[in-house]
């Protein structure tokens, strides 16, 4: 128990999420006699999910500085319905046609912001709003009907990696691309242990680091022969990449950088951010514009897959979005979220909702139990606060190689020891 | 007074333990009826738990030990059972909803009953009973966000009243107020134990509770030190309770410091500033005033005087609109339009009221550290956590922050250790004027002189301190220079070699006259 609180880096509770995904991912894997975990089946799930998880990832970052974005879908349908017209009418190529969409994207993310930022409007009144407005001019430009995309662009919604080289048993793009992510894994273990060094702070036994290493290595291992030996030319699916690379990037931005932390700062206390010297409305302005981007983004990907661009697309994704972040363990009050956690808390939306499926429950049954699951994960969240211990929240805590969790001098905890332990929000 | 017989509350052994610390240690309380009891100890030494547990919000069975309450073994489950006994307590964070009147606030949860629904012309005038005898004229209809603390705090007394108290519990009454506030209520405690009330006091303003109790209990690290009984009409020495609440002789409550001031370095002219929503009032009024290099310069003022508008206002313009006026700065004239200026120009401002205003609760120790000065570590805008580390490791050393490690959240450190940190925040800037608005509230006497002590090095080191505060003794035993500030008006400026609290307190009372404030 020990050595696996070492390894973890913190408590166990920390990966808590990540635990319930893979305990669900296996269940149904054994309710359904082995349907859940096949290179065919995950393949679906990423493609089925991966705009929903894009659009979690934007909506992590407006929930964390405090407001809401109810506009996603509709912001989506109509960057879709713009893009396939632009494409059949003008005959753009598909390249254009994404650029178009995202500058789209930025321009309704614009205006969203301007009215939350500069004018003080509640997110939630803004993109109401923008809910009705987006969905309105989508079927106005569409004249309500569906208008197909071409081929190429439909790669960027169900396409897979070419196949090439050797005959290795499997596809040698995931291959590669397995391989290359070990590596990256490996180098970053390394160099995070010798800047830990550096500045002379606790660093973890060797073991550790080795065993780390070992794991991540087996995990990314088995993704890559599970993803690279699906029929021939199905590959790890073009929109997982687009995910992954969309994950990498904003983990980054809101962990490492100055907008990150005024990100943080704003959402966990406005008034000392703004006296710490932070733009706050600049702050407000951007996230709501990026996310109108990655909602354009969303919306792209989700026309490439479905091959049109239809007056009902993106209905009731703003939901689904917000489920993942909340499951994820952000606080309704801000502050609170990370990237990596709405991932997971959307894919265990997506491994309940396939399982199901496939366990050939209606849809009636699958939102019982999705309603169910949001609030059972929120619920455990504030149980877990009201205990004083660290919440799922801090899952993946934001330096997760510093969560030493030393019991702090006696002397030190009397704030918490005497505040009510509901108010230690 | 002092009848053994006659104890209203006896608490014995009590011991109360949260996950990972001890934070009673059998406690014993002797309380008599009709006295005024006073709770001494540090920031952390266990009175508000021991309270807590008194009213009930820790229920019985939570904690070991015996409370008796009229020579009746008590055990409260939650604070109504508590109350339905007559103990009311007043927490320190005042427990009023800003936007109800005071006659709603009053009765909140304890509704005067009429035949349908709540009888509200009953209530309105049990309401101005109950106010008349805390001394309050207001209308009861006045919403309570538009009276100030003093009176909501007059207002908090005669809800508790309205219930039938006969054991009044004050957490940090006077805290937020000013002194004729203070006296006020201090007068008003009196008053109640003459008609047989009895009350028990948290205050960390030793003057006031050497001015009020009857006996004294002292609590250091979970554990009952010792009771101390006032002889009637004799006054407690102040030292002899420090002196058990830290256990050690604390030789003199205000570090020696030698001045070093240089020449002028930060000096404003004539600087005017309107109040944000109400266009014709003026919170600054011309003020003109400079700081040294290496000077120590008090603003003293009553609350609302306009000294954390003032200080606001120069940050960076984070408070009200500009009207007019000039800020020098070594004697080139500087004009901050937003904080992000003001701290690239080496101002820096620690607020008052941490909790609200200077921290991110939710933030650990090292982010909070570098969050007023990130682009410093770092480069093309991405965050270098080792600079970070080392950093945050720099003042955790230089300051005494009491932490495991830096990687801890600042919720979970004491007063005075989250007013470091606060404090290490903006010295990460490299401030050559430092603003403090109230460094000290709220945090205990040995975490004060500690904080006074970091003052004079930064003194020392040729920066100028400004620094706002509403003690009088403290502004007296730190400062070179004290300002006062009146109406929105500086009123005066006293060498502290010459100034008394009375002539303070006098400059701070005087109505200013704004075509010849002094300089």
């Amino acid at each position: 128990m020990e050595a696996l609180k070492k390894l973890f880096g913190g408590s166990l509770r920390q990966f808590g999420m990540l635990f319930v995904l893979v305990a669900l991912a296996i269940f149904f894997h054994l309710m359904t006699g082995g349907l859940v975990i096949t290179p065919t089946n995950l393949m679906n799930l990423i493609n089925g999910n991966s705009y929903v998880l894009v659009l979690a990832i934007g909506m992590v970052m407006v929930i964390v500085i405090g407001h809401i974005d109810l506009a996603v879908g509709s912001v989506a349908a109509f960057v879709g319905i713009v893009v396939a017209i632009a494409m059949r009418d003008w005959g753009i190529p598909w390249w254009a046609g994404v650029l178009l969409g995202l500058a789209i994207g930025a321009l309704c993310g614009a205006w969203q912001g301007f009215w939350v930022a500069y004018m003080g409007i509640p997110g939630f009144i803004v993109t109401l709003a923008g809910y009705m407005f987006f969905r309105g001019a989508n079927q106005f430009i569409g004249k309500s009907l569906t208008v197909p995309v071409p081929k190429d662009f439909q790669y960027l919604g169900a396409g897979y990696l070419p196949e090439w080289g050797p005959n290795t048993g499997m596809n040698n793009s995931t291959l590669l691309l397995g391989l290359i992510t070990i590596a990256v894994l490996v180098w970053m273990q390394l160099r995070n242990r010798r800047a830990l060094i550096k500045v002379n702070a606790e660093v973890p036994p060797f073991w550790v680091t080795i065993v780390r290493i070992a794991l991540l290595a087996v995990v990314v291992g088995w993704l890559t022969w599970m993803f690279g030996s699906g029929r021939p030319g199905t590959s790890f699916p073009v929109p997982g990449l687009i995910l992954a690379a969309l994950v990498i990037l904003y983990t980054f931005v809101t962990q490492r950088t100055v907008t990150g932390r005024h990100i943080y700062a704003v959402g966990g206390n406005r008034l000392a951010a703004e006296l710490s010297g932070v733009n706050t409305r600049r702050t407000y302005f951007l996230v709501m514009l990026n996310m109108s981007v990655l909602a354009a983004f969303a919306g792209i990907m989700f026309v490439g897959r479905s091959t049109a661009s239809g007056p009902f697309d993106g209905v009731g994704w703003e939901l689904d979005a917000i489920a993942a972040v909340f499951i994820g363990g952000a606080a309704v009050s801000g502050g609170v979220g990370t990237v990596i956690g709405s991932i997971i808390g959307g894919l265990v939306m997506a491994v309940l909702n396939n399982g199901l499926q496939l366990m050939s429950a209606g849809s009636d049954v699958t939102q019982m139990i999705k309603g169910l699951v949001l609030l059972a994960a929120v619920a455990l969240d504030v149980w877990q606060k009201r205990q004083g211990k660290a919440s799922i929240t801090g899952m993946f805590a934001r330096n997760k190689e510093a969560a030493t969790t030393t019991p702090a001098e006696a002397g030190l905890l009397e704030e918490q020891a005497g505040a009510n332990p509901t108010e230690m929000r | 007074m002092a009848n053994e017989s006659d104890l209203i509350l006896e608490m014995r052994d009590i011991s109360k333990e949260f996950p990972g610390v001890k934070a009673l240690d059998g406690v014993s309380l002797r309380v008599h009826r009709g006295e005024i009891h006073a709770i001494c100890g540090e920031n952390g030494a266990g009175k508000s738990t021991l309270m807590k547990v008194l009213s009930g919000v820790h229920p019985h069975g939570t904690y070991t030990g015996e409370i008796f309450y009229n020579g009746h073994l008590a055990t409260f489950n939650n604070i109504r059972s508590s109350e339905h006994a007559g103990i009311v307590i007043i927490h320190q964070e005042l427990a009023l909803i800003p936007e109800l009147s005071i006659t709603e606030n009053i009765f909140l949860g304890n509704e005067v009953r009429g035949r349908f629904g709540v009888d509200w012309v009953a209530a309105r005038q049990r309401a101005r009973e109950l106010m008349e005898r805390v001394g309050l004229q207001d209308d009861p209809d006045t919403q309570i966000k538009s009276i100030g603390v003093g009176k909501q705090q007059l207002v908090e007394i005669a809800k508790a009243i309205s219930k039938d108290v006969k054991l009044l519990i004050l957490d940090e009454p006077t805290a937020a107020l000013n002194e004729t506030d203070s006296a006020h209520l201090l007068d008003l405690i009196r008053e109640f134990k003459s008609h047989g009330m009895t009350c028990i006091m948290i205050s960390h303003k030793l003057n006031e509770i050497a001015a009020i109790a009857d006996s004294i209990t002292i609590i250091r690290d979970g554990r009952s030190v010792e009771t101390i009984d006032v002889p009637p009409g004799e006054r407690v020495d102040e030292d002899r309770i420090i002196r058990g609440m830290v256990g050690r002789e604390l030789t003199s409550r205000y570090p020696e410091h030698t001045s070093h001031a240089g020449e002028v370095m930060f000096e404003v002219k004539d600087w005017t500033i309107r109040h944000p929503e109400v266009t014709e009032r003026l919170v600054c009024k011309g003020s003109n005033f400079f700081l040294r290099r290496g000077e120590i310069v008090g603003f003293a003022g009553l609350m609302g005087a306009g000294r954390t508008e003032l200080a606001r206002s120069l940050f960076g313009r984070s408070y009200g609109t500009y009207v007019k006026g000039q800020i020098f700065l070594d004697g080139k004239e500087i004009s901050p339009k937003t904080v992000e200026q003001a701290i690239e120009l080496g101002l820096a401002y620690v607020t008052e009221d941490r909790k609200v205003l200077g921290l991110n609760l939710l933030d650990d120790i090292r982010t909070t550290v570098v969050s007023a000065e990130l682009h410093q570590i770092s480069p093309n805008g991405v965050v270098d956590r080792n600079a970070e580390f080392m950093a945050a490791e720099k003042y955790r050393k230089e300051l005494r922050i009491k932490t495991p490690n830096v990687n801890e959240g600042v919720v979970k450190l004491s007063g005075g250790n989250q007013q470091k940190v606060v404090v290490a925040k903006w010295l990460f800037t490299e401030p050559e004027v430092l603003i403090l608005d109230e460094p000290t509230r709220g945090i205990d006497v040995g975490a004060k002189y500690e904080m006074y002590g970091i003052m004079n090095a930064l003194a020392d080191q040729g920066k100028a301190i400004m620094m706002i505060s509403s003690e009088l003794p403290e502004l007296l035993g730190t400062c070179d220079r004290i300002y006062t500030v009146s109406q929105g008006a500086i009123t005066g400026c006293l060498d502290v070699a010459e100034a008394t609290q009375e002539d303070l307190m006098r400059l701070m009372t005087l109505i200013p006259n704004t075509t010849k404030s002094a300089a």
